[in-house]
């Protein structure tokens, strides 16, 4: 019986790192984007438990809820955000945001 | 006497509220009842002077009313002096007669004129009886001055007044171009009796008459050369010839006559121009020291005197004919200053505005029955219309040629007495101008009044506008020749008395010694020629001829007048074709004469395109040489700034422009890689992150 070691942890978690890490640089819309940034953020909090499990130490698992709790913040900070660039563009196209050039 | 200088005021403030005021809100009678008030008092204070004079023991009286200049340090020829001149009034004889003229005759015309000038719109008529009083209120001035300085401003504003008189109605061109020429030609005379009354002040420190007088009365007498007493007395002359119409300068008097009527009357012949002939009788003591300059003058009266009549012989403007007879009367009189005969130049002066200023107005009064017409040759036979104007201008006409005992028979046989005893030449020259003068004004007299009638034909329509024809002939229909108004043809009756009887206060002596009268006139003015300190006062006064030669020339005068009125009867009554025969016989010298010897196109030839020409050629100097200096400068600066704003645009902006530039340029690259995409900043930010881990796993690992 194959035994899930921190290894597989780890591997899971960059996995799912790199698949955000994708996500947020090729997907337009910026609904997606977001998504992709909750999945390299759920990528760390994987990683944090596990070593927490492993290392036999609670502070990984208070950090994974301070994850949650900031991820939850800035989930509603960011629909903010978007919510304002639909009204005033139309659109949710990350390619249209490039108004911060010179 | 005390109130003299209230004699030159009152036509001063009639002109004044007539000017003023008059010219809005009066009506003509109002206007004219003003100007004739102010003459009238100025009249009767003359008159109260002149009776308080004849009583004075010492006549002389200086009244001061007023400080003018005060005191000023001014160079003289004995160190500094002081240039002072106070508003001083003089009566003396000289004076006294002359305001007796200018406000008697002056009040006539003022009277006359309020009838003459009725057909002028009310603004136009209570404008000319300003002037007509501004006129006598500077006339007045000039004869009562005690100084030159006084004197000067009356000269100047009667100049003033001629011009805007002359060219009363201003809208003619004729009108307005003789006032400018009567003003600039009085100007140049002008000019040399402004000289003349400065070497006045620097010689004598003074410019009072009798202080001047009484210095000159102690300097040499300059017999032989021009000294500074000749100088001055040449450029006053110049100043007299210039208002007095002598030749060279009396080419204005002639085209004055453009004027009204009784303007000719008043200023171009009884007043204004016998104001040089004043001056120079006021400054007999003067011209006594320079005797070659008194020699110039009589030259220059008798000359003109000839010239003029003989331009006036064949006139055809009624005026023109008066206003020729005028400037050789002047010459007369001018004659007679030169031969040293003030009191007969005063006294020819004084017959004289009575006879001329009584021609004038008769001349105003059958122009104005002949509906504005000027023209002798289309009159004739007035004498059946107007009788009253016939009978007087008669009168005038036997005074001015010298029939006794007219009054021009005694003043101008008295100035040719005393010709006679010093220059026999200028005698002869003064004796025929007489003949002339006596033929042209009988011509005037006949072609006027009697022959057949010549002038246009009009309607007779009915009788009833016949007496009071005066105020109708104007409008619109003209009712034929007819007398005119009371108020025109009483100043004439005056006048012709006046032109009778003025002659008689100064009885020559061989008829005086004869029936027992003294010259009275002569004894009156004498001291006003001499100096009071002077020890030969008095000695040109001397007539030295025997009682027999008197009477023949009296007598020889007499017949050349006598003789000249017989020709122009001949020619103008009994046979008028011999007059047109005469025409064609003489054509040339008939044309020279018509044309007035081409003098005034000599003038025009000579200093009026000469002026012209310098004028022309000072604008082109102005306009290339000044206007081009400034131009030019402006043109450099210009120049200069063009340069200075290329510099800067290109050098000094460029400059700034070029830093600018560069990182403007220099920043292209950085500025590639800021594209506002979120994700291609994402992806810089994992390629530094593999790059830290790359080197943090080779340095760790490998290395």
């Amino acid at each position: 019986m194959l035994e899930i070691t921190p290894a597989h942890y780890t591997i899971l978690s960059a996995a799912l790192f790199s698949i955000g890490v994708i996500g947020v640089l090729v997907r337009r819309n910026i609904i997606i984007v977001f998504m992709a940034i909750e999945l390299m953020l759920n990528a760390v909090n994987i990683n944090l438990v596990a070593y927490a499990q492993q290392l036999q130490n609670l502070i990984g698992q208070v950090f994974v809820v301070f994850v949650i709790a900031v991820a939850a913040a800035e989930a509603a900070v960011g629909l903010g955000i978007l919510l304002a660039f639909y009204r005033n563009k139309e659109t949710v196209n990350i390619d249209e945001m490039n108004v911060m050039r010179w | 006497m005390d109130l003299i200088w209230l004699i030159p005021l009152l036509p001063g403030l009639g002109a004044a509220v007539n000017g003023l005021l008059g010219i809005r809100y009066f009506s003509k009678p109002v206007a004219a009842g003003i100007a004739c008030a102010a003459m009238g008092g100025s009249l009767l204070l003359s008159l109260f002077a002149f009776a308080q004079l004849l009583g004075a023991e010492h006549r002389e009286h200086v009244v001061t009313i007023a400080n003018w200049i005060p005191p000023i340090p001014l160079e003289t020829v004995s160190g500094v002096g002081q240039f002072e001149v106070p508003w001083a009034f003089r009566l003396d004889p000289l004076s006294g007669m002359m305001i007796l003229i200018v406000t008697g005759i002056g009040f006539l015309i003022h009277l006359y004129s309020s009838s003459y000038m009725d057909h002028e719109p009310r603004g136009g008529y209570v404008r000319f009886f300003t002037y007509l009083n501004l006129f006598c209120f500077f006339m007045l001035m000039l004869v009562l001055g005690s100084s030159f300085l006084v004197m000067f401003v009356g000269w100047e504003g009667v100049g003033l007044c001629s011009y805007l008189l002359i060219g009363f109605w201003y809208h003619k061109k004729s009108a307005a171009d003789a006032g400018k020429k009567a003003f600039i030609v009085n100007r140049i005379g002008d000019f040399g009796f402004v000289l003349g009354v400065f070497l006045v002040f620097f010689t004598f420190g003074t410019l009072d008459f009798r202080e001047v007088a009484e210095a000159a009365a102690h300097m040499p007498v300059e017999a032989a050369g021009f000294g500074v007493i000749s100088i001055i007395c040449l450029l006053l002359f110049v100043g007299a010839t210039g208002k007095s119409a002598q030749i060279p300068l009396y080419v204005w008097l002639p085209d004055a006559m453009e004027g009204p009527t009784p303007v000719s009357a008043l200023i171009h012949a009884a007043t204004m121009v016998t104001a040089g002939v004043y001056m120079v009788a006021r400054n007999a003591v003067l011209f006594e020291h320079a005797p070659n300059v008194m020699f110039i003058v009589a030259v220059v009266g008798a000359v003109t005197a000839l010239v003029a009549a003989t331009i006036g012989l064949v006139q055809t403007d009624i005026k023109k004919v008066l206003a020729y007879s005028t400037v050789s009367q002047l010459g007369y009189m001018f004659l007679a200053t030169g031969v040293g005969a003030f009191s007969a130049a005063a006294f020819h002066l004084m017959t004289h505005a009575f006879f001329k200023a009584l021609l004038f107005l008769g001349s105003g009064s059958v122009i104005h029955a002949m509906n504005d017409e000027q023209d002798m040759q289309k009159m004739g036979n007035m004498r059946r219309y107007m009788p009253v104007t016939f009978i007087t201008m008669f009168v005038g006409s036997i005074a001015i040629a010298g029939i006794p005992p007219f009054s021009g028979f005694f003043s101008k046989d008295e100035i040719l007495a005393y010709t006679f005893q010093e220059n026999k030449v200028l005698w002869g020259l003064a004796v025929i101008t007489a003949g002339m003068t006596a033929f042209y004004m009988f011509r005037l007299i006949f072609m006027t009044f009697f022959g057949e009638y010549r002038g246009p034909s009009w309607e007779k329509d009915d009788d009833s506008h016949g007496d009071h024809g005066h105020d109708d002939n104007h409008g619109h229909a003209w009712h034929g020749p007819h007398e005119s108004p009371r108020l025109m043809t009483t100043p004439l009756w005056v006048l012709a008395v006046g032109a009778i009887v003025a002659g008689f206060v100064g009885i020559p002596a061989a008829i005086g010694d004869f029936i027992g009268v003294g010259n009275a006139i002569h004894h009156f003015l004498e001291p006003s020629f001499t100096a009071e300190s002077a020890g030969h006062g008095g000695e040109h006064g001397g007539l030295h001829l025997s009682h027999p030669v008197e009477w023949a020339l009296m007598a020889f005068s007499v017949l050349v007048a006598a003789c000249g009125i017989g020709l122009a009867y001949v020619n103008y009554v009994r046979r008028p074709e011999r007059a047109a025969q005469w025409k064609t016989n003489w054509a040339g010298a008939h044309r020279v004469l018509t044309n007035k010897y081409y003098v005034d196109e000599l003038y025009d030839a000579t200093a009026v395109k000469g002026t012209m020409a310098s004028g022309r050629g000072l604008w082109t100097f102005d306009k290339g040489v000044v206007d081009g200096a400034v131009n030019g400068a402006g043109w450099l600066t210009r120049a200069a700034a063009w340069v200075s704003h290329v510099l800067d645009k290109y050098i000094v902006d460029g400059l700034v422009n070029l830093v600018g530039w560069i990182f403007a340029e220099g920043s292209y690259v950085f500025r590639r890689g800021q594209t506002g995409l979120i994700q291609n900043y994402a992806v810089a930010t994992l390629f530094g992150v593999f790059v830290f881990v790359t080197v943090y796993v080779v340095a760790r690992y490998v290395g």
